[in-house]
């Protein structure tokens, strides 16, 4: 193995190469049932082999990540019986990120009576992921939403409820039915609460060893399965080994890489990047979500953007100046010289096109020189008509804590002057590849949650992202973990002090030392920020050819230019939150490598990912399902190396594959 | 000078402390340039770059959503948690609430069962063993019925929730002289209390919170309602009472 494979250094290989033809390197197999699509799931239930409820203390199974996914997941193998180890790098398992989602939770209840199934939140989601996703995950995800918003409700959730008693619904995008559940604009929050109690139970009742302030650094395979983790005790920087049957990786999305995003700032890919250099292969990597309705880029310090919730869109009008240069206030621009560019483009879906489509609207017209406010690049989301229309104790019944966050935020009171937004990296698709157990490629290691691939296809539809990480974690991964630990030998111990342990903990112990005696002259954030730019500018809402090229080239600078010229105060020996930073962000500029590399391999366009050269003549995405019905699962090759090509096939049984129109 | 265009000039008296062995002190730092529109937490980014080029170590703090939900900032500003600003955690504190030439002093949050790790991080595991003893509905996974098979009033749900608002970053214990975690210990009693479905549990819950609450080291509750003046989601002093009653009803019933 080279140096820089081992100990993350720079290399210079040439980065992409001709990554629009690669051929692939082999094929994967999803292990999907057969048989009809509603049945699938049940069958495969039966199917799995059971563990003894005496045997499945024996066998040790550790999670990493505290959020829905994590969480559900701890609380539900430790009331089976297993032998659960939690690590989270938080302080507290409550501070996940997933606590802070706003909107909602969908689930196909029709407790509206107004048309909702399983198959048809099934068919939303599929098309909504714009024909990218597996259809038996998106099934069995629909299939038990419904048990989601029942458990739930059973731990105290306090959902918002009608004066009947019963829950309340709203809308969502991308859905004619009323089918997300919510708790004010606190959802993620009452959900992880939910999640956490359980695990809290089980902590206090000894059937769940929690640990926190762990930070995992790499994943440990033992004769090709994955067996444990290396940790770094953040309070005092000793690196810790775990071993186990199974590691399940529940750690979140990488929306970092952009630096700027409506993610929490610890948000990483550190964990499912070590799995990936281990062998785990990393699917559709470029499929990253931006949401349209952001608060703006203010200034060179910000640290982190805000989401104002998609549904502010119902009311606000969406607009900017016909002209371009406009320089009077937004209020004083008469109503001739606006141009409300949604309703005008998209007239029958107007402001309420799915958020892909919006964000690149908007794009197009700050690229147009029509942006606003002080650095060009806002839009207008105005509430002016609907406060005249409904009057503002209306509007602000239904949307006063967000007008308020955003007071505080920019100093201006939207009841007086139009709102300013912009889109901003906000989910990522993309994850490590599984199959339909939620196993990675590497026998052993399970991912749930935002950090694998699995349901949302190339475009996440509002408030799913809950769903699906309470579904791998309360009622997908008690199944089918133990489908693959009955096939372990009983009685078999894993043992820490193996050598691929002491190897894995030796690498991390010469990474974090390389980073603290570089001693160079740029901040991690210097590099973070810059990396994010990158990415913006050429990995972001559009990309093209020679853009990706050309961020791969300087990714590869960049990264070269960070192991010798950062500067990490401190040791490690202590809790120094600049290594923490340090060792997230070298994993990010090895990573968004290999996310140009998969927008360079992918010529179409595809829900969140908009290739320029791939358009309809209305300036809309356009498929090409011919070349790119698959998922691109990337093997890892060497850092700047050009990674392997795995292609999973898809097939549409249930929704057949049409160009997405809003017109 | 307009404050607007160059950025306000601040005077930092900040706690320093390397380790939980180290005894601490307060340092001083100048820094300017600091523009209103910042929070709170990107001014303290803008301190770190700056010590970090001058071959300083950065001040350590913990903070992770930045938009007020998650509970891990909060530090002590000028005696009050979080800030002088009503409803609002460190993350969404603006700059443009100080004045240019503002003197901060920065504390952490103080209190015998929060060791400080490190300048502004403590230690906060103690509330996550209050909730371990009780703070919970023993449901596993499954077992579940259907979710509109208990109607819950509106009220009730509504009152339910704005107890279940608690983001847990410890403002209601920094800011009570007695560091007394009434205010957050109660916040889940009456989150619970108040539902159906935390009714068969509801007396074992109480006493076995509480019970940890005192074994963690917090101290007891005089009435001064500085925690609630201090929590950043207004959660009211009127779950301490309900807490109470609960309390004494469970005991009665052991007796
Ligand atoms: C502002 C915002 C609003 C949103 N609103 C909604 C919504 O309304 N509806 C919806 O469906 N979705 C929403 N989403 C998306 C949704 O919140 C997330 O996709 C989801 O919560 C992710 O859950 P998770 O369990 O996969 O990961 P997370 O909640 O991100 O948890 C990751 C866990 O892994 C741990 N971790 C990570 N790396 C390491 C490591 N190296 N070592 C140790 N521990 C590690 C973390 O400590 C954490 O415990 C929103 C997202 C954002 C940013
Ligand atoms: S950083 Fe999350 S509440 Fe302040």
């Amino acid at each position: 193995m080279a140096e820089s494979k081992k100990t993350g250094g720079a290399t210079t290989a040439a980065p992409s190469g001709n990554a629009a033809s690669q051929a692939p390197k082999g094929t994967l197999d999803g292990r999907c049932p057969k048989g009809p699509i509603a049945d699938r799931w049940t069958q495969h239930k039966f199917e799995l082999k059971l563990v003894n409820p005496a045997n499945k203390r024996k066998y040790e199974v550790l999670v990493v990540g505290t959020g829905l996914a994590g969480a559900a997941a701890a609380a539900s193998l430790a009331e089976l019986g297993y032998n659960v180890t939690v690590l989270t790098m938080h302080d507290s398992p409550r501070r996940a990120h997933s606590i802070a989602a706003q909107g909602g939770i969908n689930a196909s209840k029709n407790y509206k009576n107004d048309g909702d199934s399983t198959f048809r939140l099934f068919y939303d989601t599929v098309k909504g992921g714009d024909y990218r996703a597996r259809e038996s995950n998106v099934h069995r995800l629909a299939e038990v939403s419904g048990n989601i918003i029942d458990q739930c409700v059973a731990q105290g959730v306090p959902f918002a409820r009608e004066y009947g008693g019963y829950l309340d619904n709203r809308s969502f995008g991308g859905a004619q039915v009323s089918r997300t559940f919510y708790a004010r604009g606190q959802t993620g929050q009452q959900l992880l609460l939910g999640a956490y109690s359980a695990l809290s139970r089980n902590v206090g009742a000894g059937t769940i060893k929690m640990l926190t302030r762990r930070d995992v650094l790499d994943i440990v395979v033992v004769d090709g399965k994955a067996r444990g983790v290396i940790a770094r005790n953040l309070v005092n920087g000793k690196l810790e080994r775990y071993g186990a049957h199974a590691v399940l990786l529940c750690t979140g999305g990488y929306g970092n890489v952009f630096f700027l995003s409506t993610n929490a700032k610890a948000c990483n890919v550190t964990a499912a990047w070590r799995a990936h250099r281990r062998g785990a292969f990393f699917a559709n990597p470029c499929f990253t979500q931006i949401h349209p309705t952001c608060i703006p880029v203010h200034g060179d310090i910000q640290s982190k953007l805000t989401l104002m919730s998609e549904s502010l869109r119902n009311d606000g009008r969406v607009w900017v100046p016909k002209k371009a240069g406009e320089t009077r206030p937004g209020a004083d621009v008469p109503e001739d010289e606006r141009d409300y560019f949604l309703e005008r483009r998209y007239p029958s879906f107007g402001n309420l096109v799915p958020r892909d489509v919006a964000s690149r609207a908007a794009k197009q017209v700050c690229d147009e020189g029509r942006g606003v406010g002080s650095t060009r690049l806002a839009v207008y989301l105005d509430f002016r008509d609907a406060i005249q229309r409904l009057g503002k104790n209306a509007i602000a019944e239904r949307y006063g804590n967000l007008f308020q966050m955003y007071e505080k935020i920019t100093g201006e009171d939207p009841y007086r002057v139009p709102m300013r937004i912009y889109p901003a990296v906000h989910y990522t698709m993309g994850g490590l590849w599984v199959d339909y157990n939620l196993m990675s490629n590497l026998p052993g290691l399970f991912v749930l949650g935002e950090a694998n691939f699995s349901d949302h296809g190339a475009n996440r539809l509002g408030a799913s992202a809950l769903m699906q990480g309470l579904a791998d974690g309360y009622f997908v991964i008690p199944y089918t973990l133990g489908g693959f630990l009955a096939t372990e030998p009983l009685g078999s111990k894993v043992s820490t002090d193996h050598a691929a342990f002491a190897q894995a903990e030796a690498e991390t112990k010469e990474r974090l030392q390389k980073m603290l005696s570089a001693r160079g002259k740029r901040t991690v954030d210097s590099f973070h920020r810059e990396l994010g730019i990158l990415m913006w500018d050429h990995c972001g809402m559009a990309r093209n050819d020679a853009g990706l090229r050309r961020a791969a080239g300087r990714i590869a600078e960049l990264r070269e230019e960070f192991w010798k010229n950062v500067n990490v105060p401190g040791s490690g020996t202590e809790l120094n939150q600049s290594l923490e930073k340090a060792g997230r962000v070298a994993d990010f500029l090895e990573f968004a490598q290999t996310m140009v590399h998969d927008a360079l391999y992918r010529t179409e366009s595809c829900g969140g990912h908009f290739r320029e050269e791939s358009q309809t003549p209305e300036g809309e995405a356009q498929r090409d399902d011919q070349n790119f019905s698959h998922v691109a699962a990337w093997e890892f090759t060497g850092i700047g190396e050009k990674p392997a090509l795995h292609r999973e096939e898809l097939s549409f049984e249930y929704c057949k594959p049409s160009q997405r129109s809003y017109k | 000078m307009s404050s607007k265009e160059q950025g306000l000039h601040l005077v930092l008296e900040v706690w320093r402390q390397k380790g939980p062995e180290d005894a601490g002190r307060f340092e001083s730092y100048v820094l300017d340039s600091v523009s209103p529109d910042n929070s709170f937490l990107e001014m303290l980014d803008q301190l770190n770059e700056k010590l970090v080029k001058e071959g300083q170590e950065p001040v350590a703090f913990d903070h992770d959503c930045r938009e007020g939900i998650c509970g891990a900032c909060g530090c002590v500003v000028n005696g009050q948690a979080h800030g002088h600003e009503k409803g609002t955690t460190l993350c969404q504190l603006h700059m443009r609430s100080f004045p240019n030439g503002a003197k901060l002093v920065l504390e952490p949050f103080r209190a015998t069962a929060f060791p400080v790790l490190r300048d502004l991080v403590v230690d906060r595991s103690a509330f996550d063993r209050i909730i371990q003893a009780g703070g919970f509905v023993s449901v596993s996974t499954g077992s579940a019925p259907d979710a509109n098979l208990v109607p819950v009033a509106k009220d009730n749900a509504e009152k339910a929730m704005d107890a279940a608002a608690c983001i847990g970053c410890g403002a209601c214990v920094a800011s009570c002289k007695n560091s007394s975690a009434m205010l957050f210990t109660s916040a889940k009693v009456s989150h619970l209390a108040l539902l159906p479905q935390g009714q068969v549990e509801r007396e074992r819950r109480v006493a076995a919170m509480v019970a940890q609450m005192d074994a963690e080291g917090f101290g007891a509750c005089t009435n001064t309602q500085e925690c609630e003046a201090a929590c950043p989601k207004e959660i009211s002093i009127e779950n301490i009472a309900r807490m109470n009653r609960e309390f004494f009803k469970a005991k009665l019933k052991r007796l």
